[in-house]
């Protein structure tokens, strides 16, 4: 077997397999400073996702759902095709679509973009975590999440620069796709990309994808869409789900997908907080007490803290998100 | 379809128009995906609502729905005034240069012979000159004035850019761009390929739909080509089987006709079924029809069906009428004159028009079985639910019996897809519950039925008595032992007419396929068109051999396609009239001085000389039709024809509604609406999320699409007050529908004869069972009228009116 999986459509094989990302796999690990170097290199992994080759078909959403064993509501049409109208810990992943009249030509394009977790090289979400371990870095690139270790601060969220964990009401753990972690290290891809009828998802080696990337590129340039492009962005080291967009000058009109993603100076300085808070709630835990609705309650970012934080730095955060 | 799913990879130009691939048939559209990505092929769509297939096109224009015919008759004369016409194949697989009788005409939006009180024509006048050889007169020149190159020049005139869009809404600077696009593909080397759906079969005149596209497809040399076709997206993993079955009144098996009561005997039935060539030399393959039909009869009825008593003819039922379609079933429910009715594996509740007329039918009957693997809305449609079923439980007496069969995951067996292939599966789980297989429930009411025939006689116990049921348990007849049936036996040692002493199949041995069936009842076979699926070879239909060389899409080890394993019908004219492929780069079929070779199963005799004989074998011309003479109920050639419920009259003739010849029940007559009182265009369709109205008893499907919506444009919403996401009320002359509003700029209000036509779109997956919402189907709303020759309910161009509304009772807004 490779290190990690070429492809997403290869049948799995009939003998068992043991996983193949262990501790030992580890390049970061949340609120840990003193973590041992990885003991070998994976090859880097990649979704590419080809937003100019994706019909919407939801086929992703559902492959997730049944997957990862989650139970997404039933819920209600609030008047668009993008059903359950946001993320959740229920929903990893989410086709968001978007009516964009191109002013150019005047011609109506209907935007679909599948949206989730990123998998930053450089992860605001595990930099902010203060809760050891709840959020790791494999070599391969995954970043995922260890629900027994979260504390459902939701700093996670907070740091983000694509708004994309969620926090469960249920059981106060932060949730978001695991890019099938547990499916590449037995040398398959990911559920959604297995899935895809028109291969819209394809999943690989980084290289590979952007290679991939690079002939779609050269189609849609054909096509008439001269800005077609890869979007890789730079601002949080590139990623390890990767876009091809027909216009990529504008990945904005992408239902909000940043055009510059950056983590957020604020949590550098949450950073200094976590101390705090992560110490406060080892400490109650640790003294036994029974401080009913500990389990019940999520240990969330309090307004003060946040807006204390705030005043620490110089810049706001990034701008305010949108969606279709 | 002509071609298959894997070979729309071949193609230069994806044409979708009557269907939305992308959303309906995702799977499939992989191949279109394939085309674009590999050989940098072109999509155009051509639709009322900018579909998720648009998304992904590279040219996208709207359409009225229902004016598909003044479109590609638009793009016929575009290409015919400039030069886009591949000339070889025209004038030699086409009869376009076959002369046509002089009495035949076309005034007013009327072919000649029209009779307004029979709703129907004389069509003997749409026929060709039959010279005193007994073959039709022909000008290969195209210089006669009757010929039907310059008759269908004369009928197309009409349809100018100007006037398409006068029709259609089109603007006529995008209907332009589409027919410059497809007329490159009039080009040998380059090809174009048709995928259509309900969107046109789904209308009085949808036949003639299908007729236009597949004209321009023949004056462009795209039929029997790789990566052309005219590629019907079947919307059911085994509805083609269905039809194979000729699981409808009208037909036996692989298209043989049911007889009527005018053929009241075996050799008057076959009298009109001779198909003499009209050509010299041409092959004319119907006049094999008796010997498919005596090996049905044998098939049907074994020993009981002899020479004597001509093969069993008696045993069939003779129609009194065109057919006992859906419509006309429920109809004569209503009138009180059907009182039970067997419901397997269909939901007429939400799947047939006029749902008020179809709940009404239901409830005078006396019992309804429903067999199916999920609850439906017709077995509970006496069951109160609110506004979303609203009935008086206690006045409906009908008995209903809810029989629970297996899904197609728990049986084993062979769906056919849309390519024409048969594949066999096997069961991945045990049936739940009390489910039963088909099978098993249909041997056991016949089983019980003889019994009570044996017991108590009737008029004509024969038919049942005799019915060949030679099965290892009678019970429940196994999937393979069907098959072996439908495939077709030796019933006699089958020898060589040249050499009586060679046995070339002998008793009780499978024949190889239906080149080897006999008129003397010496064979029996099921469905001859699948003849060969499972012979003494074993079960073709399991076949599993992915390998295709050269890579052409033709995978002729995977499983088995009917006819012959053939995966491209009229293959022949993939060559030139010396058997060269008109694309060497994509060649299918060559001829190689003696016999035909290539990638296919020729869809030829193999040796066959090109130029002799047409490759259009089935016909009696061996030439495609263009003119289809009498063949069709409403035309040899298509002509603009209005919904019956129009937004604006037709131009070619104010005082026609809807198809001339469509079948009307004097019962809806008063039900069809006008556009003063309901003045927006509805059509129907389905969503990727679901699949009909299965899906919503999943959670998952439920969960990414939950809820009824309609569509409306954003003009539309301002001008009536509706807000995104809001509670809309849409009716009908036939019904009323709430529903959330989605509001778009995807539908955009179409100026049609100088009037604004604003479009509202309904999907159809929600009822009142299941784990989505409730909700309604367009069924509510849509009409009670069938397409003019088959008679398919048409769902895709009605008039409702809509306002904001407050959401049904008992639901929280």
């Amino acid at each position: 077997m490779n290190d990690s999986p070429r492809t997403a459509v290869s049948n799995p094989p009939t003998q068992s397999m043991i996983s193949n990302l262990g501790p030992g796999d580890l390049v970061r690990r949340s609120a840990t400073e003193s973590l041992p170097p990885p003991e070998r290199q994976l090859t880097p992994v990649a979704k590419l996702i080809d937003v100019s080759k994706c019909i919407g078909c939801k086929a992703c959403q559902s492959a997730c759902v049944e997957w990862n064993d989650t139970t997404p509501a039933i819920g209600e049409n609030v008047g668009v095709y993008t059903n359950p109208h946001d993320l959740t810990e229920n929903m990893f992943t989410l086709m968001r679509f978007t009516e964009w009249v191109n002013p150019e030509t005047d011609s109506l394009e209907w935007l679909i973009r599948k949206d989730g977790c990123m998998h930053c090289a450089d992860p605001g979400c595990l930099k902010a975590c203060p809760a050891p371990g709840a959020i790791v870095q494999y070599t391969n690139g995954i970043v995922d999440f260890i629900h027994e270790n979260c504390i459902g601060c939701g700093y996670c969220v907070k740091g983000c620069p694509f708004n994309i964990p969620r926090i469960s009401k249920a059981d106060h753990r932060s949730y978001k796709c695991t890019l099938c972690s547990d499916r590449v290290a037995v040398g398959q891809g990911p559920a959604c990309a297995k899935a895809c009828p028109t291969q819209a998802i394809v999943f690989g080696t980084k290289e590979d994808m952007k290679a991939h990337a690079a002939g779609r590129i050269e189609d849609l340039k054909s096509r008439g869409y001269s800005n077609a492009g890869l979007y890789d962005p730079p601002g949080v080291g590139g990623t390890h789900v990767m876009y091809v967009l027909h216009h990529a000058d504008k990945p904005h009109i992408y239902a909000g997908l940043p055009d510059d993603p950056r983590i957020s100076p604020i949590v550098q300085t949450w950073k200094g907080l976590t101390k705090y808070v992560g110490l406060a709630a080892m400490g109650l835990l640790a003294a036994g007490s029974v401080v009913h609705g500990l389990f019940a309650r999520p240990n969330r970012v309090a307004p003060e803290d946040e807006a204390h934080a705030e005043q620490l730095v110089e810049s706001p955060p990034g701008g305010s998100r949108e969606t279709a | 379809m002509t071609n298959a799913w894997t070979d729309i990879k071949n193609t230069d130009l994806v044409v979708v128009m009557g269907g939305n691939a992308a959303e309906a048939h995702p799977c499939g559209f992989k191949w279109v995906t394939e085309a674009k990505a590999h050989r940098g092929a072109r999509l155009i769509v051509v639709d009322p609502r900018y579909t998720r297939t648009a998304s992904v096109a590279d040219f996208y224009a709207p359409i009225r729905q229902g004016t598909d015919i003044a479109f590609l008759l638009g793009l016929i004369r575009w290409c015919m005034e400039n030069d886009k016409v591949q000339w070889e194949y025209t004038k030699a697989f086409t009869n376009a240069s076959y002369i046509v009788k002089d009495g035949f005409g076309y005034q007013d939006g009327l072919f000649t012979g029209y009779d307004e009180e029979k709703r129907d024509y004389d069509r003997s006048s749409w026929d060709y000159v039959i010279g005193e050889d007994g073959y039709a007169v022909t000008d290969p020149t195209l210089q006669h004035p009757r010929c039907v190159w310059n008759l269908l020049k004369q009928h197309v005139n009409f349809y100018t850019p100007e006037m398409v869009e006068r029709i259609c809404g089109t603007p006529k600077e995008k209907f332009l761009k589409v027919a410059q696009m497809i007329g490159e593909c009039s080009s040998p080397t380059r090809t174009m390929t048709s995928m259509y759906a309900l969107g046109w079969t789904q209308h009085s005149h949808g036949a003639q739909n299908i007729r236009a596209m597949a004209m321009l497809q023949l004056i462009l040399g795209n039929i029997g080509v790789r990566g052309g076709g005219m590629n019907a997206l079947r919307g059911h993993s085994n509805i083609q089987g269905l039809t194979d079955l000729g699981l409808m009144s009208h037909l036996l098996t692989g298209y043989l006709n049911m007889p009527t009561e005018q053929e009241a005997d075996f050799e008057t039935y076959m009298k009109s079924r001779q198909f003499k060539p009209l050509r010299p030399g041409q092959t004319s393959y119907w006049q094999n029809y008796r010997k498919f039909m005596v090996s049905f009869q044998k098939a049907m009825w074994g020993d009981a069906a002899t020479a004597e008593n001509d093969w069993a003819y008696d045993y069939l039922s003779k129609l009194d009428v065109p057919a006992y379609d859906v419509l006309r079933m429920f109809e004569l429910m209503n009138a009180g004159r059907v009182n039970g009715y067997i419901c397997q594996g269909f939901n007429p509740v939400l799947a047939f028009p006029n749902r008020g007329k179809i709940t009404a039918g239901l409830s005078k009957l006396k019992f309804l079985v429903t067999m199916d693997p999920l609850e439906t809305e017709t077995a509970r449609f006496w069951e109160n639910h609110g506004e979303f079923n609203d009935v008086d439980t206690r006045a409906i007496q009908t008995e209903v019996f809810q029989l629970p069969t297996t899904c197609f995951a728990e049986e084993e067996g062979s769906l056919t897809n849309s390519g024409r292939w048969l594949q066999w599966h096997w069961a991945g789980g045990s049936p739940p519950g009390e489910a039963q297989h088909d099978t098993w429930i249909m041997a056991q009411i016949f089983l019980r039925m003889r019994e009570l025939y044996r017991k108590e006689g009737g008029a004509f116990p024969d038919p049942i008595l005799n019915l060949s049921w030679e099965y290892h348990d009678p019970n429940e007849p196994e999937p393979e032992e069907l098959a072996k049936e439908i495939n077709g036996r030796a019933l006699r040692d089958l020898t060589d007419p040249s050499d009586p002493a060679k046995v070339l199949v002998p008793a009780g041995k499978q024949v190889v396929n239906f080149s080897q069936l006999r008129d003397d009842g010496s064979t029996m076979c099921g469905c001859w068109i699948y003849s060969g699926c499972f012979n003494e070879a074993g079960n073709n239909m399991a076949r599993r051999d992915n390998h295709d060389p050269d890579e052409t899409g033709a995978y002729l080890g995977w499983t088995f396609a009917w006819p012959l394993n053939r995966r491209t019908l009229y293959n022949r004219a993939s060559a030139d009239l010396q058997g060269r492929p008109w694309d060497p780069s994509r060649k299918l079929l060559e001829w190689d001085g003696t016999k035909w070779t290539g990638y296919d199963v020729p869809d030829i005799a193999p040796n066959a000389k090109p130029g002799e004989v047409g490759p259009f074998i089935m016909n009696q011309e061996g030439v495609s039709r263009l003119f289809s003479r009498g063949m069709m109920r409403d035309g040899p050639f298509p002509a603009h024809m209005e919904p019956f419920e129009s937004p604006v009259p037709n131009v070619l003739n104010p005082k026609m509604r809807g198809n001339p010849v469509a079948r009307i029940f004097e019962s809806d007559v008063a039900q069809f609406g006008t556009s003063e009182e309901f003045p927006y265009a509805a059509t129907s369709y389905r969503l990727t999320e679901h699949f009909h109205y299965w899906t919503k008893h999943n959670r998952v499907n439920a969960s990414l699409q939950p809820e009824f919506f309609v569509e409306i444009s954003e003009e539309l919403a301002a001008e009536k007050g509706i807000t995104l996401g809001g509670w809309v009320r849409v009716w009908s002359k036939r019904g009323s529908v709430k529903a959330k509003a989605v509001v778009t700029k995807r539908i955009r209000p179409l100026r049609c004869d100088g009037k604004v036509v604003h479009v509202i779109g309904i999907p159809l997956h929600w009822g009142f069972v299941g784990a989505a919402k409730k909700g309604f189907g367009p069924n509510s709303l849509s009409p009670f009228v069938g397409e003019a020759n088959i008679e398919t309910p048409g769902y895709k161009a009605f008039l409702v009116n809509i306002e904001p509304s407050t959401p049904p009772a008992g639901v929280v807004a």
